[in-house]
């Protein structure tokens, strides 16, 4: 067996120390390791955005990363956003338009438009076309993910209203 | 009671999705699993001299090294087809290459160790020994003189010939016709990629002889018996398969596949779980490929513009081996579409199916019937070019009339039901045909090419009725199984044949049910995907689950409604035909205050105390349902593109789709079918290669090389639809998940056309990339101001 290097990271809340192979990617540690298989992997060539998750607040391709490069940070992965069984505003905007067919490219998409609406609350289509340009979708046409993402940003924007009245 | 069917429920399914909780192949892990990479050829074309394995055995962590030989020793059959074309050859496809290799990326050897990173590393270190031979991989440069052969047994690398049509009739109609024009069209190659690569976990139970696949099938009860009596030899009870949550299929998860084979196979020699999951670029070589055709084709019409006759002739590139709809894709599921909506007096279709050194080629979303679609109304656009006349008009005027259904076409199909210009006349109204068309003259003046593209598609779907299908050489019934069972607290569990890969039964399915039964949507449950549950059925592909699955269900809901007004009328001492159902409540027509809910019913049909005379305790239904023909939704398909004339960029500005699918069982799911396929198609016209270069080498191995619509390739899709409903199913529904696909590519091809216009192109083979677009625009006339 190849050496190992230890690495402690927090994931979704929890921390969790692991003895993992330099080469482990994130997003094999995250499925195999952790049994998080909410993040997958749609392709070997970092383009499908299947496997998106946040590294200390940005969302990134956990196949672009190797586990050790997470040691010590704040991982959330797809299983980390349902506070109480709510679903995230982004999650419900999804299932509110029929943003998901198959599934799959699901947990990317919700990843990515986190980040998307971090920087830009109040996207317009083609804004939002080009903030998911690195998540592909075989089966919705990208469509009904647009208005998911329309949808989310609305929510938040009230969310962020009603605690700042509040 | 609400009524569920034509409402826009949210899918049950979603959340277990939407919080990373769904159950994918790849999501599974067993005690100790082991893990497979195959070793696959990077030649198209070779003989294997000499394989060593033993440096690969030896690599710490490897548990096996696994070689066609040693297939073949233990009497693995080859992967059979499941469609016959007479005179078809059909040679061997084994799992693992023996001792030739006959397409890029064909396993040669699988080795299997402790993680899937020690069996990478290993694969590296098999060592095998090529002969290099010359390969082919073009369809018409396989049949000519001197092409190298795929198989020994196809002489000149023919599969097939196969047509359709009276030619006599065709040839007297193009002596007489007025007008006629000619196309060479290719129709380009596509790989399937849904976005969840294929995976197989096998398990082996040694005490009772038993293994389980667990795969990413679209139907799993054809994988049993396939993998089960033809390929392994073994007790189809032997055998449990299960598909569980799947990524998209697309067609490309009909298939049974090699690795499939050497997973099941491994785990019964190791007596160890074993799984292989692919990679992307696995996937671009080994999943089945879609499309690839060359094609001549010849539309004869009166001076007024109205179809008389069509010739086809095609070249269909099979690829190295016949998968299991190969031979019925570009036949049965082709040339018998080359009628569309219009009215033609003759057509003849002749295919020549090709073997070449690719990868093979099958059913992908559509399956043959957007290749036609695309010929079809390439040539209809040509014939209106050519005669001057409005693309949208020639076609009205060659619509088939309301009044002429059942219609029957020259090429075997009968239409059962439509109504093509209500969908036309709302497309043009959305689109604001008038407005359109007058802004592209304005632009031209300004030098901008806007195009505006049609697509009248019709499509033959509901695969469809079993005694038809034999006749023209399946090898398997086309029926579909429901399984309602109600338990005594009137919950009920309904299993299904059919399989969702993303299509939404749970949630559809579920709709139907709590309709008939009168009951909430929670209290049933959709079970699909495992062959120790449903009853045998044939899964979900040629959008059948509706019109099939869905109807097998309605028959069996039938059923328990019948028994349970039976139990009701005794309980209340009714004759049966005086009970009926309102409210969620059974009970004697005009006395609702004195009913039976359906959950009482269930109740006393378990505790079976008081039934009446000679009546089975119990409530549950099995309907095995054969539909009596295909259903034929229809529409009316419009894409606007901009071609940028100094780079050649197209850009998809709108696309307006009206389909017809009868009544839609939930809206939105319908439309979201719609979606999705319309990019699929869209993908093709714009978009996506799977090209070989000539000597077979595969040059769009990743998505690097390979295109795929991302969501700033598309605008919003403006949907609507028309109802016209099948008149021979129980829901009067038609198929929806293929239209989309089968409509759009010609669209998009048709307006990239007219745009180019003024370039004096008249055609141009797909993908219209930049490169292509600018290319053609370079040797094609000045535009005229
Ligand atoms: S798995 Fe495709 S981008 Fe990471
Ligand atoms: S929902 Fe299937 S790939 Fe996006």
């Amino acid at each position: 067996m190849a050496d190992t290097v230890a690495i402690t990271l927090t994931v979704n809340g929890v921390e969790r120390q692991a003895d993992v192979e330099p080469r482990t990617l994130l997003v094999h540690f995250l499925r195999e390791a952790l049994g998080l298989t909410g993040t997958h992997v749609g392709c070997d060539t970092s383009q499908c955005g299947a496997c998106a998750v946040s590294v200390g607040g940005v969302v990134v391709k956990s196949c672009t990363l190797l586990a050790v490069q997470a040691d010590r940070a704040e991982v959330t992965t797809i299983e980390g956003l349902a506070r109480d069984g709510q679903l995230d505003p982004v999650q419900q905007a999804f299932w509110d338009v029929h943003a998901l067919q198959c599934g799959f490219c699901t947990p990317g998409m919700v990843m990515a438009t986190h980040e998307l609406l971090a920087h830009s609350p109040q996207p317009t289509d083609a804004e939002i076309r080009h903030g998911l340009e690195g998540n592909y979708c075989r089966c919705t046409g990208y469509h009904n993910i647009v208005r998911a993402v329309r949808l989310a940003a609305e929510k938040l924007a009230e969310r962020e209203s009603t605690a700042a009245a509040g | 009671m609400e009524q569920y069917f034509g409402k826009a429920v949210k899918r049950v399914e979603d959340p277990r999705f939407l919080t990373g909780s769904g159950q994918y192949t790849d999501d599974l892990s067993l005690p100790r699993m082991a893990h497979v990479a195959m070793v696959r050829t990077p030649f198209a074309h070779a003989r294997i001299r000499r394989i060593d394995t033993a440096q690969a055995l030896e690599h710490p962590g490897v548990v096996a090294v696994i070689t066609g030989q040693a297939l073949r020793d233990a009497n693995i059959g080859s992967i059979p087809p499941g469609w016959l074309l007479p005179d078809i050859k059909t040679p061997p496809h084994y799992a693992i290459a023996v001792d030739r290799v006959r397409h890029a990326g064909e396993i040669v050897a699988a080795v299997i160790a402790e993680s899937r990173a020690i069996a990478e590393d290993a694969a590296l270190l098999v060592d095998v020994e090529y002969e290099m031979l010359p390969a082919v991989s073009l369809g018409s440069a396989a049949l000519a003189s001197g092409a190298p052969a795929v198989h020994d047994e196809a002489i000149e690398n023919v599969c097939f010939r196969w047509s359709i049509g009276d030619q006599a009739a065709v040839d007297a109609e193009f002596d007489r016709a007025a007008k006629t024009v000619k196309l060479s069209l290719r129709n380009s190659r596509l790989a399937p990629n849904a976005i969840e690569p294929r995976a197989s976990l096998a398990q082996y139970v040694r005490a009772s002889d038993e293994l389980t696949l667990w795969t990413t099938s679209q139907n799993p009860h054809i994988h049993r018996l396939i993998l089960a009596a033809f390929v392994l030899g073994i007790p189809e009870h032997k055998l449990r398969v299960i598909s569980p949550d799947v990524g998209g299929g697309f067609g490309s998860k009909i298939f049974q596949y090699p690795e499939e084979v050497i997973v099941l196979y491994a785990a019964r020699k190791l007596n160890r779980p074993v799984k292989w999951t692919a990679r992307r670029t696995e996937s671009f070589v080994s999943d089945s490929h879609g499309r690839d055709h060359e094609s001549e084709a010849e539309l004869a019409a009166d001076d007024e513009g109205h179809v008389l006759a069509l010739r086809v002739k095609t070249i269909a590139n099979l690829g190295a081996y016949l998968t299991l709809f190969g031979p019925v894709v570009p036949t049965y599921l082709y040339g018998t579409l080359m009628n569309g909506p219009y009215r033609f007096r003759a057509i003849h279709c002749a295919v020549t199916g090709v073997f070449t050194h690719t990868a093979p080629v099958d059913a992908l979303r559509g399956a043959g019937r957007p290749e036609a679609t695309y010929l079809l109304e390439r040539m209809m656009d040509r014939m209106a070019q050519e005669l001057g006349q409005d693309p949208a008009e020639l076609r009205r005027k060659n619509f088939i009339q309301p009044d002429a259904f059942p219609y029957q076409t020259p090429v075997a199909l009968v239409y059962d039901s439509g109504n093509y210009e209500p969908a036309l006349d709302k497309a043009l109204t959305t689109l604001d045909y008038k407005r359109a068309r007058e802004a592209q003259a304005a632009l031209r003046k300004e030098g901008r090419y806007l195009g505006i593209g049609f697509s009248t598609y019709l499509e033959a779907c509901g695969l469809a009725p079993s005694s038809l299908v034999g006749s023209l050489g399946a090898q398997a019934g086309q029926w579909e199984s429901a399984l309602v069972r109600v338990m005594p607290t009137g919950k009920v569990e309904v299993f299904t044949g059919a399989h969702s890969h993303g299509q939404g039964h749970e949630t559809a399915f579920a709709q139907i049910v709590a309709d008939d039964l009168q009951i909430p949507m929670d209290d049933v449950v959709i079970v699909h995907g495992d062959t120790a549950k449903v009853p045998f059925g044939w899964g979900s592909y040629g959008s059948r689950s509706a019109a099939v699955g869905a109807s097998a269900l309605k028959m069996a809901l039938n059923k328990i409604r019948d028994k349970a007004a039976g139990i009701a009328a005794h309980l209340l001492e009714a004759a049966p035909e005086d009970v009926e159902m309102t409210g969620g409540q059974l009970h004697v027509k005009g006395v609702p205050e004195r009913g039976k809910s359906f959950s009482d019913i269930a109740l006393q049909a378990h505790l079976a105390h008081n039934l009446p005379e000679g009546m089975e305790p119990g409530l549950e239904a099995t309907h095995f349902y054969d539909p009596k023909n295909f259903v034929y939704p229809f529409g009316t398909h419009v894409a606007v593109v901009e071609v940028d004339p100094e780079t050649g960029r197209v850009t998809l500005q709108r696309y307006v789709a009206v389909d017809d699918c009868g009544p839609l069982i939930n809206p939105m799911i319908a439309e979201g079918q719609v979606h999705g396929g319309i990019a699929h198609g869209v993908g093709q016209a714009l978009l996506e290669h799977a090209l070989y270069d000539e000597q077979g080498q595969f040059v769009a191995g990743s998505f690097l090389e390979y295109a795929m619509p991302r969501a700033d390739d598309l605008p919003l899709f403006e949907i609507d639809h028309t109802v016209t409903p099948s008149p021979h199913n129980p829901l009067g529904v038609k198929g929806i998940g293929e239209t989309g696909t089968i409509a759009s590519t010609a669209a998009v091809a048709n307006a990239v056309i007219d745009a180019l216009g003024p370039f004096g192109i008249t055609h141009l083979d797909m993908p219209f990339t930049a490169e292509n677009v600018w290319r053609a625009i370079q040797g094609g006339k000045k535009a005229v101001a």
